[in-house]
């Protein structure tokens, strides 16, 4: 099958790339553009280990197929720092100690992004419902939810 | 995952055109793909062309108007959940539809993908056929409405002919003295598949008393069932604790439900009845609520 | 018990080293190396439970443009049977060749048949449909039961059961009974006022790490093999696949990824000599990573599990007599966790009289491998639930119960030794001080109580410390760091060297650049890779004073080393001519005055330190449904010194939520045929985030002796408790003892419904 020729936007920057018709976007992402900080946890939805924000919508990348990217927007765990500054969920993912082996962080990284650009005051049990699709073997989900809480008020304060 | 064509038409019209050998080139539709590709990775399907709909305007329309609600094929669930009239109208196919997968899950899957799925367990399924809900399907040539109640035929099987696609789904908007409600039963919070799920809409009158009602019940046969017996438990009553538990009772023989990794039969059944109590009172209470 | 000593940066949270790496998405996993020219390899897997194979052809297969390589088991040279220390638990090499690789007979569904590699995944998927594979399918054992049945099918033939007094004639699946008595059981429970006695079974579950295992293997003309995988220990990957394969191991170097969580399932190997040797043939780096369906069906689950136990008490609560019998699933080859078990089982009580008995059963289901506290969880979910009915039938406090036959320093262990210092009374006294033992209990709410226990273990560690000529240093060890250790290294490293924590950083290397280390597992990274990296600063303190003696002129027995500095003898310093020459100053001037700095330790660690825990659950049940939901709960253990206390912390916790899902809903589901139907996370059904309240924490610091500054070890207790907690937290909530994981909706429903009518 011939490849397809996809122009996309990837961290506000004009993407191209050749994809066959059936590579997921995580595949693509991954393997053709080199971004491995969107990982692959369990291939059918199940785990958010593959989080993006594709046009301001978080989305699993194992269930796009990469032609889908066409036209899109897509954010990934690679756009979140400042060149010379980590973005306050990062920071406070690090200080509250929310990761241990860190193979579920950028896609929960990428969920609280999301949230938050929704909803900037969270309850506790809105970061639970919002984060269930993000598996955490790890940590028991604790840490990250506190994370979560003191990004949101560190967000509130920086706009305030 | 097997090669395949992707084509994305950007008009009924041409999408029409494609449907037109869909026999020859097996078709099909893509629209969140949540379940499509999870499917079509374990070799369940291995269709010669993915049509996406997702560039059809008409797919992509999410209103209410002339007491109807319309719902494109493309809208994902997370834009249904950001409609406020239609999540304050219909509650019970707004929590529904809220309950498919994930928020990420949310921001891809589509109620008609839910439907067309035809998993016995759909959450939107109970609630909008309790909804009286229906389908605009077209062909290359031809155009039909089907209800949604009926459309599914057996788990993974609908109506739907290899060359033909949805493009929109309508239900009626509950006038003042109907409400509706939807809930589920899952182990886990989240993340998780309907153990039964029940969706109800009634109509209450002036004195509390059921007018009108429809009650639907998923996973507890190969497609979810309308419960008419349910629906007779309380038809003409008050709902208060009496037609509550007899409807609860008639709950529990609708369907023939099976023992699987998600549940037993007798639990689905326990269940069933459980469900059918609490989305009831929800229903009714919503219904006082709103002819306040 | 507590430590009191004042510690500059031990104790501390500071943001790990690698931190930065992971939460920019840039460190590296398993599955995220790419080279040119790689190649996909995938690994056909049986269908049948238990098969033997007649013959497998791979022509069609080969003729498929873009496939370069296929192996099938007669790539494999034939093992001889040797065991093999993998970190926790021991391995047969024989058994671990054939469960990388099929020989005469597939023996669990998804055992690995055949690989390919090929140019892209959808070709190599293409070549696994064209590799025809004949079988014979056989009778399948699935569950303990059947497997000791007398006329069960056979998965060894050859296999004769070790630890019976005489060597049995006849084969069978029981692979080993183990036994451990003390006292006179019988006297003992004539003795008691109150005798109980119940059975208990758990499900397999999984570890459920969120990594596939992944792989990626290159191997040069001359058959030097380099492997960079996703592991918990890259020195126990090297010797397992050199025996595998039968090379040395110095023809196999082993880079260790970022690993994206373990829990004992990763101190084994799968992919690693298939990639090798499919590398081999086709002359191109070969990826492998498995799905989520193939880390269900073909990776380490725990054992399936069956402990029927029998309790003794006085009236006035004292615990007189135990029994307890043990049968752990091994999966397709011997080795379940049944000697852990059996040593656990009774460990937190001091008893006189008990009789442990423990089978180790084969069944046609994936080899075990270690999950944290492997055997530990199942043996405690019983006991504790004994002990919790005690208590109750006794009308005592379960606290008070425990702690009136709780082991303390002195007591003999029931595996045989005196304990050290240790911390269970004061975990159970923390427990019954802390406001959510007293707190009011709602509506079809109920509390429990459990305790847990792990040995701990220390084996082989080797550190070095680079120290650079700006002043900061490098540590480097081979322990893989899964949560955290890169920082706990750096702590240790900083406080003894005495220089703040940023000017360290703490890499992992590979098996030919650090020394060796055992795996990342069994508690003892920090315990035992800390104790070579505190040694190994120490040398770099002994090498600095030295030099600090040279460059004065003076007697290095003189120098001494404090905060940091080299401090000259009093009577010099007062003279103003030799100020302290500190860390930076010294390393800066290295060139100069002898050369750089480099420390460096190697250890077989002693004197592990037993780690218990005391974890409080509330539940709430729905009595419509049956669904538990854990509503609080709060985690106590005596860790030892905490070195970083937040990860410390996040051990705890995360323990704790894979007990909770191993109590509430995680169970591998089967059919008929051995087929696993639920090899998918959605319902597998971990906990996620809305299954879980916040986790409390109370770290009890009884520091261990053997380790200059305490540490006991902290990953593996915390799974322990749960299971019990949960199930205790049921019986307090409905009234109904349920013995058979997981307390699922269906489960807890069917006890609630005929209690009520
Ligand atoms: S990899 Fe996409 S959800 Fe798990
Ligand atoms: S930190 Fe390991 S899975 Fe979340």
């Amino acid at each position: 099958m011939t490849k397809q020729h996809v122009l996309t936007t990837i961290n506000g920057e004009q993407t191209e790339f050749l994809c066959e018709p059936q590579q997921s976007l995580l595949g693509a992402l991954r393997e053709d553009l080199g971004l491995t900080g969107t990982k692959e946890g369990c291939g059918t939805g199940d785990c958010g280990a593959c989080s993006v924000i594709v046009n301001g919508r978080l989305t699993c990348a194992c269930l796009v197929l990469a032609v889908e990217a066409d036209g899109q927007q897509i954010e990934t765990i690679e756009g979140v720092a400042e060149p010379q500054a980590l973005h306050p969920i990062q920071q406070q993912f690090l200080e509250h100690a929310a990761l241990q082996c860190g193979i579920c962080t950028p896609g929960l990284i990428m969920a609280t992004k999301a949230l938050l650009e929704k909803n900037p005051d969270p309850s506790e049990h809105e970061i639970r419902y919002w984060l269930s699709g993000n598996l955490c073997r790890c940590t028991g989900y604790d840490k990250i939810v506190r994370a979560v809480l003191a990004a949101a008020a560190q967000l509130r304060g920086a706009e305030a | 995952m097997h090669a395949f064509q992707y084509v994305a038409p950007t008009s009924l019209a041409a999408a029409r055109e494609l449907l037109k050998d869909a026999i020859s080139v097996p078709t099909r539709v893509l629209a969140g793909g949540t379940d499509l590709l999870v499917q079509m990775r374990a070799g369940l399907h291995s269709p010669a062309r993915l049509l996406d709909i997702k560039k059809i305007p008409e797919t992509n329309v999410l209103c209410i108007e002339a007491g109807q609600a319309r719902i494109g094929a493309a809208v994902c669930a997370a834009r249904i959940g950001e409609h406020d009239a239609l999540r304050r109208l219909c509650p019970g196919v707004a929590e529904a539809i809220a309950l498919i997968g994930s928020v990420q899950v949310q921001g891809r899957a589509t109620v008609v993908g839910n439907l067309c799925n035809a998993s016995p367990a759909a959450d939107s399924v109970p609630a909008l056929m309790a909804a009286g809900a229906s389908i605009r399907v077209i062909g290359p040539d031809r155009e039909r409405w089907l209800p949604v109640a009926g459309f599914a035929v057996a788990p993974g099987r609908t109506l739907l002919a290899p060359d033909e696609l949805i493009v929109e789904l309508r239900l009626p908007v509950p006038d003042a003295h109907t409400a509706e409600a939807y809930q589920r039963f899952t182990p886990r919070a989240e993340m998780d598949i309907a153990v039964v799920g029940v969706g109800a809409r009634l109509t209450l009158d002036r004195d509390g008393c059921c007018r009108a009602a429809e009650v639907a019940i998923g996973a507890v046969a190969p497609t979810a069932l309308p419960a008419p017996e349910v629906v007779a438990a309380i038809l003409g009553a008050r709902i208060d604790e009496a037609a509550l538990t007899r409807a609860a009772a008639a709950a529990k023989s609708v369907g023939n439900p099976i023992s699987d990794k998600r549940g037993t039969a007798d639990f689905r059944r326990h269940i069933a009845g459980v469900l059918t109590r609490r989305v009831l009172r929800t229903a009714a209470e919503r219904a006082r609520q709103r002819s306040l | 018990m507590t430590d009191d000593k004042v510690y500059r940066w031990i104790g501390s949270s500071p943001v790990r080293p690698d931190g930065i790496d992971k939460v920019t998405g840039h460190a590296a996993f398993g599955a995220d190396r790419l080279l040119p020219g790689m190649l996909h390899g995938l690994i056909l897997r049986s269908p049948h439970a238990h098969a033997r194979i007649l013959s497998i052809d791979t022509s069609a297969a080969d003729r498929i443009p873009g496939v370069l390589a296929i192996v099938t088991g007669t790539d494999f040279p034939d093992v001889t049977a040797a065991m093999e220390e993998t970190g926790e638990s021991q391995i047969d090499v024989r058994d671990l060749a054939r469960n990388v690789m099929a020989r005469d007979k597939a023996l669990y569904h998804g055992h690995a048949v055949a690989a390919v590699a090929a140019t892209t995944t959808t070709i190599a998927e293409e070549a696994l449909r064209a590799i025809k594979v004949e079988y014979e399918p056989l009778p399948a054992v699935l569950d303990i039961e059947s497997a000791m049945a007398e006329d069960a099918p056979l998965l060894h033939e050859e296999l004769r059961t070790k630890g019976l007094a005489e060597m049995p004639a006849r084969g069978s699946n029981v692979a080993a009974v183990v036994t451990y008595t003390r006292g006179d059981p019988e006297a003992g429970f004539a003795a008691s006022d109150v005798v109980i006695e119940r059975e208990f079974s758990t499900p397999t579950v999984h570890q459920g790490y969120i990594e596939p295992h992944a792989v990626v293997a290159e191997c040069r003309p001359d058959d030097q093999a380099t492997v960079w995988c996703c592991t918990q220990g890259p020195f126990v990957v090297r010797t397992l696949t050199s025996k595998v394969l039968g090379w040395d191991v110095s023809s196999i170097k082993v880079i260790p990824s970022e690993i994206g969580g373990g829990f004992g399932g990763k101190t084994t190997i799968y992919l690693e000599p298939v990639a090798i040797l499919l590398a081999r043939k086709s002359g191109r780096p070969v990826k492998m990573v498995m799905s989520r369906e193939e880390v269900f069906r073909a990776t380490g689950p725990t054992s399936a599990s069956r402990v029927r136990i029998k309790l003794g008490a006085s009236r006035a609560g004292k615990i007189l007599a135990a029994e307890a019998e043990l049968k752990y699933e091994a999966g397709a080859f011997k080795g379940s966790p049944i000697t852990p078990g059996c040593m656990c089982v009774l460990v937190a009580y001091d008893i006189d009289n008990f009789r442990i008995t423990g089978y180790d059963v084969l069944v046609n289901k994936p080899k075990v491998a270690a999950y944290r506290a492997p055997g530990a969880p199942m043996a405690a979910f019983a006991m504790e639930s004994m002990v919790d009915e005690m208590a109750h039938r006794l009308g005592l406090d379960p606290i008070r119960f425990r702690l009136d036959n709780a082991v303390r320093e002195g007591s003999k262990a029931a595996y045989g030794p005196k304990f050290p210092p240790i911390g269970l009374v004061s975990c159970l006294e923390q427990a019954a001080l802390h406001p959510h033992y007293q707190a009011p209990l709602g509506p079809n709410q109920g509390r429990g109580v459990a305790v847990g226990f792990w040995f701990n273990v220390g084996m082989q560690s080797t550190a070095t410390l680079n120290v650079q000529e700006d002043g900061t240093a490098t540590v480097v060890t081979a322990s893989p760091d899964i949560g955290g250790s890169r920082a706990s290294m750096a702590l240790m490293a900083a406080e003894t060297l005495g220089i703040a924590y940023e000017r360290i950083n703490a890499v992992v290397g590979d098996t030919e650049m650090a020394g060796y280390c055992d795996v990342t597992g069994g508690s003892r990274t920090t315990f035992a890779t800390g104790m070579a990296v505190i040694q190994a600063a120490r040398d770099v303190v002994d090498q600095m004073r030295r030099r600090a003696a040279k460059i004065w002129g003076i007697d290095p027995d003189q120098v001494t080393w404090r905060d940091g500095q080299a401090i000259p003898p009093a009577e010099h310093a007062t003279e103003q001519s030799l100020p302290p020459l500190d860390f930076a100053a010294l390393a800066k001037s290295a060139a100069k005055t002898g050369g750089s700095f480099v420390g460096r330790a190697s250890l077989t660690a002693q004197g592990a330190g037993a780690g218990f825990g005391v974890h409080l659950c509330d539940v709430q049940v729905d009595p419509e449904t049956g669904k538990v939901d854990v509503v609080r709960y709060t985690a106590i253990q005596d860790t030892g010194k905490a070195i970083h206390r937040a990860y410390v912390e996040g051990q705890m916790q995360g323990g704790a939520a894979q007990g909770i899902g191993w109590a509430l809903n995680e169970a591998y589901v089967y059919d008929a045929h051995g087929i696993m139907e639920n090899p998918a996370f959605l319902d597998y059904r971990m906990p996620v985030a809305l299954d879980l309240p916040l986790i409390d924490t109370v770290i009890v610091e009884v520091p261990n002796p053997a380790h200059p500054y305490g540490v006991r070890g902290v990953g593996e207790t915390p799974i322990v408790p749960p299971l019990a907690a949960v199930a205790n937290a049921v019986f307090d909530a409905v009234g109904v003892r349920y013995c058979d994981l997981p307390l699922n909706p269906p489960r807890v429903l069917s006890g609630l419904l005929p209690a009520a009518g």
